[in-house]
Parts: structure tokens; sequence; C-alpha cells
């Protein structure tokens, strides 16, 4: 309700153009949303930029130094390091974009529906939220992956399913802070639906600090994927995938340390640009400070 | 006082429960039949009868989860069909090295995040503490295995200077353990160093912003004594308890870091049970680590209590 009004004040700018503005301000949060753009970019045009297939083995091409035509270098089977880091990019986006929509898919709900109506619903809720967080988040990913059996899929579930409770407790704190404020007050009062309250007046106003920690579970979420893919409980070979290389790499890293350094400067870079882009969010998005 | 810890031991009770539970039911994901698949390449029936009879797999859920659970309680955490041997016993023999090395992580995270937040806070908006920020960003960044594997290519391919792998238990030589567990312990400890810099740079903010330490400061102390004796040991009661909360990361790192190192340790033995689809070796792992997280943090919250006046009346 109070977006709406601001929006059609003609002077005023809008919170989330403010929050915007506030945002391209920060040089660590554009430096992150540039360097995330390129990769989305070079993931998207894979097959314009990339080799056709970049499983093709080529024997002639073992463990090939950087060069002109193999600026990376190539790996065991001859195949070119920088094409497999272009359709790996692939990989590590959509898990990380994939595992947390299913996050938020379970997480919220679930938030929202623990701190709206409390009870008892809260306490098997957040019981079971607890039971969760006891299990280090790796190694519960790594433990579902293996009875579902390892594949990019199976481990983008894991990965998901793992991240779950820190969005369930984080909706349903804000949930509780929200339902007590005024604004829901006076929806209830003027006899709103439990249902409308919940997603028109409390949703939108919660939003903020989830999707900042959406943003910085996306980081988390492509190095868990690496890491799986790394442990062979991932993107299985052929197909590319920067935690795969770097198990691949290992085996020779006396021999051919290219291998190694690039997949993972890739990992590196990606997740450091969705923390900056996540710290720069959640420094826009918080008014207090300003 | 009393009252306190038994409500906080009560609270662990349901907790405890819902991870058995959630680990039991970990066995519901496997497609096709439980015992084929339990059994692997050993599909004759007899075996194939005999995991039936075991795990109970002709009970309904809530049956098996019983007898499950009653077993763990006993201290059974069921047998390695790959092994042949208890998993208690696997645990118990590969949790020493595990602990060392997240001891060792620990100690290394604290000798340098502490005194990076110290830094960073006291000497707050400048380059000291853009450039402690910046190393605790490239921190929370890097992929660990990642990092244990640039550090390997240095210090053993290139330096010459550590071994690559090859575990040597402390009891038989020393000096040659330190020498195998020091670039994997940095390589753990390295990301919880970012965070302890974080938490001590907050802390020490907030309490050099107090009365007490401008009272210190206006009767004439010096610097040193101020930021010592008067801020940091006030401001490292919430960090070191937060540090127990790290458990979970150093167990999660100490997967990948031992699988990079080849260390035998829990982590190790883990994926190496993924790989075999020794799925009892699977579920006790994790029901272990969960259980000593659980305690962990409860001995956090005691201490915590303890040592935090105004929460004890």
């Amino acid at each position: 309700m109070a977006v709406a009004v601001l929006d059609t004040l003609p002077a005023e700018k809008s919170p989330a153009r403010r929050a915007l503005g506030r945002l391209l301000r920060r040089k660590g949060a554009v430096f992150g949303l540039v360097v995330v753009a390129i990769f989305v970019a070079v993931a998207l045009a894979a097959p314009l930029i990339g080799p056709a297939d970049p499983s093709a083995t080529n024997w002639s091409l073992i463990r090939k130094p950087p060069s002109w035509e193999h600026p990376f270098g190539t790996d065991e089977l001859g195949r070119d390091v920088l094409g497999r880091i272009i359709w790996g990019a692939r990989a590590s986006l959509l898990a990380g974009v994939v595992s947390v929509s299913i996050s938020l898919a379970l997480g919220m709900p679930l938030g929202l529906l623990a701190g709206y109506v409390g009870g008892w619903v809260d306490g098997l809720i957040s019981r079971v939220v607890d039971g969760m967080l006891a299990c280090p988040f790796l190694i519960l990913a790594i433990a579902l992956a293996a009875f579902l059996g390892p594949s990019l899929t199976n481990a983008m579930i894991a990965i998901g399913v793992s991240a779950t409770p820190v969005f369930v407790r984080l909706t349903r704190a804000q949930v509780l802070n929200a339902k007590v404020e005024d604004y829901v007050e006076a929806a209830r009062a003027v006899g709103n639906p439990h249902w409308r309250i919940v997603l028109r007046h409390i949703l939108p106003n919660v939003l903020a600090p989830i999707m900042v920690q959406a943003t910085l579970a996306i980081a988390a979420a492509i190095i868990a994927e690496a890491s799986l893919s790394f442990l062979g409980l991932g993107q299985q070979p052929p197909e590319p995938s920067w935690g795969s290389m770097l198990d691949s790499a290992r085996r020779f890293l006396s021999q051919a340390p290219w291998m190694a350094i690039w997949p993972g400067a890739s990992i590196f870079l990606v997740v450091l640009a969705f923390n900056l882009l996540g710290d720069g969010l959640r420094d826009a998005l918080d008014p207090r400070q300003h | 006082m009393l009252a306190y810890l038994s409500r906080r031991l009560l609270f662990v009770v349901p907790t405890l429960f819902f991870v058995s539970l959630l680990i039991f039911t970990l066995q519901q994901l496997l497609p096709g039949d439980p015992a084929q698949v339990m059994a692997g390449e050993d599909q004759r029936p007899e075996v194939i009868e005999y995991l039936r009879a075991k795990y109970h797999l002709d009970q309904p859920f809530p049956i098996r989860y019983l007898y499950w659970i009653g077993g763990v309680l006993q201290g059974d955490l069921g047998e390695s069909i790959r092994i042949g041997r208890p998993v208690r016993d696997l645990v118990l023999e590969k949790l020493p090295v595990t602990a060392q090395l997240a001891v060792m992580a620990f100690l290394i995270a604290l000798l340098i995040g502490i005194p990076a937040g110290i830094v960073s806070a006291v000497k707050n908006n400048t380059v000291w503490d853009y450039a402690a920020n910046a190393v605790a960003l490239w921190g929370l960044s890097t992929p660990n295995f990642w990092l244990g594997i640039l550090l390997i290519l240095l210090f053993s391919v290139e330096l010459g200077w550590l071994p690559a792998s090859g575990y040597v238990p402390p009891g038989e030589d020393l000096a040659a353990n330190l020498e195998a567990m020091i670039l994997p312990a940095f390589v753990l400890g390295n990301a919880i160093a970012a965070v302890m810099m974080r938490h001590t740079r907050s802390a020490m903010i907030q309490v050099l912003g107090q009365d007490y330490v401008r009272t210190a400061r206006a009767k004439g102390l010096g610097e040193r004594v101020v930021i010592v004796k008067h801020a940091l040991r006030n401001a490292l009661v919430p960090v070191v308890t937060l540090g127990a909360l790290e458990f979970g990361q150093l167990l999660s790192g100490a997967v990948l870091t031992e699988q990079v190192f080849t260390i035998p340790g829990f982590g190790k033995l883990i994926v190496d049970a993924v790989f075999n689809r020794d799925y009892a070796v699977v579920q006790g792992v994790v029901l272990f680590t969960a259980t000593a997280y659980i305690t962990l943090n409860l001995l956090a919250d005691i201490a915590y209590f303890l040592v935090n006046p105004r929460l004890r009346s």
C-alpha cells in the first residue's frame, strides 16, 4: 500500500528506484553486477563463442600448455580448457539459480506459515529446521546427493533442500516482526482474509532481506555444486563443469598446472561477484543506514 | 541457572529426534528395492534376503525407524556392507584424524582472524581496514579445494617444501604428521579466519564505542592497554562462542580438504562410502556429525551464559 501511494507522488522516487540508486553508487556491487552479467552472457552465448562440442576429445592435443589457439591450454583428453570453462558456466550458474529457487520455493511458504500461524505449527516447523541445521550444509547435501544418485539435477535438488532451513528461519523471523506492525493490524481490521494479509501485506514487506540472502545463497550454491562435482556427485563427465575439471586437474598437477588454475579462478570470480552483489544489496535495501 | 540448563537440554531432545528421522528418511530416497540397491554387485538372493531381514525392510516405515533408532541409542550405527565392520568402529577410527585437522584449522583461524579483526576495527575506515576486509572476502569466496590445489602447486610441486599427500599418524612421527597437516589445516582455517575477522571487527567496533572504554582512555591509560585489557576481553566473548558455530563449516570443509590432500579422516570416510554405496556408513557419519554439532552448540551456549553475568540473573 505504502509503495503504491509513493508511486503516485510525482516528485518522489519509488523506494525500489532509490535502492537501485544506492546500489549503483557502491563500487563493489557494480563490479559484482558486471561480472555476473558477463558470466551470464558467456553461459548464454556458449554455442556461439565456445567450441561446438566441448566434450570432443583430440588425441594429438593432450595436455598442451596455453597457446594462441588454446589460451588456457588443453586437458588430459585434448579438450580446450577455455571451451570447457565457457560451457561449464552453464552448469555453475544453473546450479546457483535453480538450487536457490528450490530453497525459496520450499523455505518462504514454510517460514510464512510458521511465523504467521505460530503455535504448534511453528513449533513443528522450527524443530524440523533445527534438525536440518544441525547437519553441516555440505555434508547434508553430499548425503542427499548420494542417496538420490549422482547427476547435476540431483545435486541441485540436494543443495536446494540443504539450504532451505536458512530461508525458513529468515522468513519466519521477518514475519514475526512484521505481523505486529500497524499496517497489518489495519489490514486485519478492515476484514482481509488471512491469505490476503500474508501475501499482499506481509510478504512484500519482508522480501528485501530474503532477496539479499538469496543472492548470497547463490554464491554458496555455486561453491556447493562445484564441490559436489569435484567429489563426482554433480555434473557427470564428459559434460563440462568447473568442479569436475578441478578434480581431473588434481591428477596432473605437476604435468599440466594450467588445468587447475582457470576453472578455480572462474568459480572464485563468480562467487566473489555474487557475494559483493549480496553485500551491496544488503546496504542498499537497509533504509536504517540512510 | 539449573532452570536454564534443563530448558536448554530439553530443547535438544526434539532436535535430535528430527535429525535422526531426517537421516533415516534418506533411505527412502533410494530408487527401487533398497535391498537390491544396498547389495550392489552382489545380487545373490540370499544376500538380498539377509539385507531385507537385517534392515527389517519388510516392515512399515515407523517400525523400521524404531528398530534403527533403538540400535543407535545403544551405540549401534549399523554395519558397513562393503568392509563388513561396525560403522561405529569406522567413525571412531577416523575421528582423531579429522579432529586434529579441525583443531589445527581452528587455531590458524583464530591466529589470523582475531588480530586482523582488531586491526581493522581500531583502524576503522583506513587502508588497513579495507585490506583486511578484502582478504576476508577472498577467504569467503575461494573454494577451499581450489586453494588446496594452488598451495600444492606452490609448496609441493614448485618449491618441494611440503608433501602433497601422505598422512602420518602423530604417534608415529610427529614432525612428518605436522608437515602433512599444515597445508590442509591452513586451507580449512582460511575460510573460518574470514568469518572470525568479521565477527571480531564488529564486536570490537561496538565495544570501542562503550563508556568504559572512554573512561579508560580518559584516565590516561595507554591505547594498547585500553584495546587489549578493556576492549578485547569483552569483545572476544561473542567471537569465541560464535566460533563454535563454525564447527559445521569445518566439517563440511574437511570433506573436500581431506579429498584434496588424501587424508584418511571423516571426510574421506563419507566420500568413499558414497562411492561404495555403503549407505549405513553415510547415515552413521551424518548422524555423528549432527550430534557432535548439537553438543558443541549446547556447550557454547552454556559457556556464553556462564561468562555473561547479565544473563545469569
